[in-house]
């Protein structure tokens, strides 16, 4: 098994992401995360999807995708060759004792404090997915109270769109 | 011209431009607005059916017969929850369907209002497309997209689910509207790389076969694949889905395989170098154990929907397009390796078949007890009836009968539920085909346990003047199920004795004969081998009438030959405890 991001671009009609997410479930395929959100053209929306398969039924995910109406186009983002983020946010203890020892691991990651109370810092971290378990496993002994990660998002190097191709046969009358 | 009209006329006259001619359905509250407009309709025929999986399966049966795109009709709640096996049923075999269920009003939507369900929802897994639909003035794009999507590229049943209120209100009526289906495009042209090594691969292959699926048929390609096959002399094998397109009758023919296939077509397929895939999905009931189906064999497999290339077993030669195309290329592309001298053959491959044909032909042993045989009236059935009738079969042992024991000549008339298996089948889908056809002979072969779950279509066929005839083959018992507890579960029958008629008692629950008599149908009995040729002839002279016949048969014949599920082709048995011998081993 390994892990593949596929970035899907849909329509962006009512109850798209249930037929995207529900294929994958009905399949038998796993998602390990999941984005969705606009592109830059509000008839096009872009998911997202991190799933771990083997290489022929990889195959077989993304052909049965292909065959939802909605879906314009799927790329397969490989990792040297995109830029993939996910955001985390983590409310993290930190008392007058700790919380000088705490900023240090925050500077270190380069995240920032989203807020502060008397007892808790809460951490924003943006990065891929390693780096976001790095801070994770620095900030453990302090107690983690409460954490939320996003799905990952993710864009192909260099100066190509996949949403152009999609975007010409959204636009292209029939 | 843009007309004034309100949602439902604008519906009706969406079908009507569509050439939908016959709806089938059953009105109900939300979809009530609907049958106002429809019932005024000269173009669409709607028929009343007792129960909307009837209506389904009837959809399913004009389309199989016809290649026209089957229409069925039903109210929001139970009664689109009632589409739903058809709608899986028509999933899976990829028939051409769209289904039109009312839904309650917008603002009520998600509330759990009287009779809502969400359907869309429901049949998001089991439908190639559906709709729901928001605005009154998208309804003739929504119904034109259905039917596109459900006739082009690999058919499918697409949903379109109406709110009440948006068929009462007024809105535009424009045709024909756009379709606007960005992401849609079936690829139908076949690349020419992959015909040349296809052909090339045909060319040099020793012990190729022909693998012939219902995608054969669903391209009109019955003819094509003719000439392909008396080209290059290959033999042929047509699975469960794909009978009658290519004749019974040619010497080319090894029969059907799979899991009651022919020991011919099934040894053909294990001892294969070279799978000549054509509209097949190496569906489990055809490959036995994957990993040992036909492991010699290369494999070139041709399919509209590209995801069933490489779905089961990794293709040598994958080629997406259109069946009918795909021949069209094939066959110049064969002719030009033929030209040039390449050209394997195919003496000992043909020797080798047609020994396993001879000494394993299909056949059945006379009961003991004295009993009817049921492939004895299935056989005799299919012979009288003549190669022009259309035979829709339930699910079951009667149906792989039917199967077997029943010679197609000619494309479309063998309709059956392959993918799903669904029993109810046959009794509706004959009343559809008999609709789409009404100059043919439309026989349903149903079992007594099918036969009870959807025979009160015989109601329908009587009133609307629709006189298909069922041949019931009653042994009493939900007959397939009852093989498998004869073969792998001790003999211990847990329910599967459904009482229609046994041994020494001459109570009959229910007694078929009345049942036809009380659904306004001819109703016949037959129970002795001497009595089946007169009781099919008489069927036969009754046209103005739907006739169901009761052949009270044996419980204990069994389906041969047959690969028990989860082992593997090579361990089919022609008949109980018969391995055949292949001489290579």
């Amino acid at each position: 098994m390994s892990r593949h991001t596929l970035s899907v671009l849909v329509e962006n009609k009512p109850g798209v992401l249930v037929r995207v997410s529900g294929l994958f479930s009905r399949r038998g395929f796993n998602i390990e995360s999941l984005a969705v959100g606009p592109t830059e053209h509000p008839e096009i929306s872009r998911i997202t999807i991190l799933v771990s398969v083997e290489g022929s039924a990889l195959e077989q995910v993304t052909k049965q995708l292909n065959k939802l109406v909605n879906v314009l186009k799927i790329v397969e983002l490989e990792e040297k060759q995109a830029v993939q983020r996910e955001l985390l946010l983590v409310k993290v203890k930190a008392d007058e004792a700790s919380r000088r020892d705490v900023l240090q691991i925050v500077e270190l990651f380069k995240a920032k404090v989203a807020d502060v109370s008397p007892e808790v810092l809460t951490i924003e971290l943006s990065g891929r997915p390693d780096k976001l378990e790095s801070m994770l496993k620095m900030l453990e002994p302090y107690g983690i109270r409460e954490m939320v990660q996003s799905g990952m998002v993710a864009l192909g190097r260099g100066p190509r769109s996949m949403t152009q191709a999609a975007l010409r046969a959204v636009e292209r009358p029939a | 011209m843009t007309e004034t009209i309100t949602g439902a006329q604008s519906l009706v006259r969406s079908l009507e431009e569509v050439g939908a001619e016959v709806v089938f359905g059953i009105p109900g509250g939300a979809i009530l607005p609907a049958y106002d407009p429809l019932y005024d309709s000269t173009k669409v025929r709607h028929i009343l059916v007792r129960h909307e999986q009837g209506a389904g399966h009837a959809a399913e049966g004009y389309a199989q017969a016809s290649g026209k795109v089957g229409v069925c009709m039903a109210t929001s709640g139970p009664g689109a929850t009632n589409l739903v096996t058809p709608i899986a049923d028509a999933y899976m075999d990829s028939v051409p369907m769209v289904a039109i269920t009312g839904q309650v009003a917008r603002p009520s939507i998600g509330s759990d209002a009287f009779q809502e369900a969400d359907i869309a929802g429901i049949t998001l897994p089991i439908t190639k497309h559906n709709f729901l639909v928001q605005r009154a003035e998208d309804i003739p794009q929504a119904i034109a997209e259905a039917f596109h999507l459900a006739s082009t590229g690999r058919p499918g049943p697409v949903l379109v689910d109406l709110p009440k209120d948006i068929l009462q209100e007024t809105t535009t009526f424009d045709w024909p509207p756009r379709i606007d289906l960005p992401g849609y495009k079936p690829v139908t042209r076949p690349h020419g790389k992959q015909i040349r090594e296809a052909a090339r691969l045909i060319a040099e292959a020793r012990r190729p076969v022909l693998y012939v699926g219902g995608g054969v048929l669903k391209a009109h390609a019955s003819a094509e694949l003719r000439q392909l096959a008396e080209l290059t002399g290959i033999p042929v094998v047509t699975t469960l889905m794909a009978r009658g397109a290519f004749p019974d009758s040619h010497q080319q023919h090894l029969g059907m395989p799979g899991m009651h296939g022919s020991v011919a077509a099934v040894t053909a397929l294990q001892k294969s170098d070279l799978l000549i895939t054509l509209g097949a999905r190496f569906d489990d009931r055809v490959t036995g154990r994957l990993d040992s189906f036909a492991p010699l064999a290369k494999i070139i497999h041709a399919d509209i929907d590209p995801a069933e290339i490489g779905k089961n077993r990794e293709a040598d030669v994958p080629i997406v397009g259109d069946v009918r195309e795909v021949l069209r290329d094939l066959i110049p592309a064969v002719q030009v390796e033929f030209d040039a001298d390449h050209r394997a053959d195919l003496t000992g491959w043909w020797r080798q078949v047609d020994s396993w044909r001879e000494t394993y032909p299909l056949g059945y042993d006379q009961p003991t007890d004295g009993s009817l045989a049921p492939q004895y009236v299935i056989e005799r059935l299919g012979a009288i009836a003549g190669p022009e009738a259309i035979i829709a079969a339930g699910v079951g042992q009667h149906q792989m009968w039917a199967a077997q024991f029943i010679k197609y000549e000619n494309p479309y008339t063998w309709l059956n539920s392959g993918g799903a298996g669904t029993m109810g089948y046959a009794v509706p889908a004959a009343m559809g085909a008999k609709v789409a056809m009404p100059d043919k002979l439309v026989w349903a072969v149903d079992g007594d346990g099918c036969f009870q779950m959807t025979n009160q279509e015989l109601a329908t066929c009587a009133i609307e003047g629709i006189p298909i005839k069922v041949a019931v083959i009653n042994n009493g018992n939900l007959g397939m199920v009852r093989q498998w507890q004869t073969l792998f579960y001790e003999q211990r029958y847990s329910n599967t004795n459904l009482s229609t008629h046994s041994k020494g008692s001459k109570q009959r629950v229910p007694d078929f004969v009345k049942l036809a008599d009380a659904l306004g149908c001819i109703g016949l009995r037959c129970e002795s081998a001497e009595d089946v040729d007169a009781t099919i002839e008489k069927a036969m002279s009754i046209n103005d009438q739907p006739v169901v016949v009761d052949f009270t048969v044996g419980a204990d014949a069994m389906v041969w030959p047959m690969v028990a599920a989860g082992t593997s082709n090579d361990d089919i048995l022609a008949a109980r405890d018969l391995r055949p011998a292949f001489g290579d081993e």
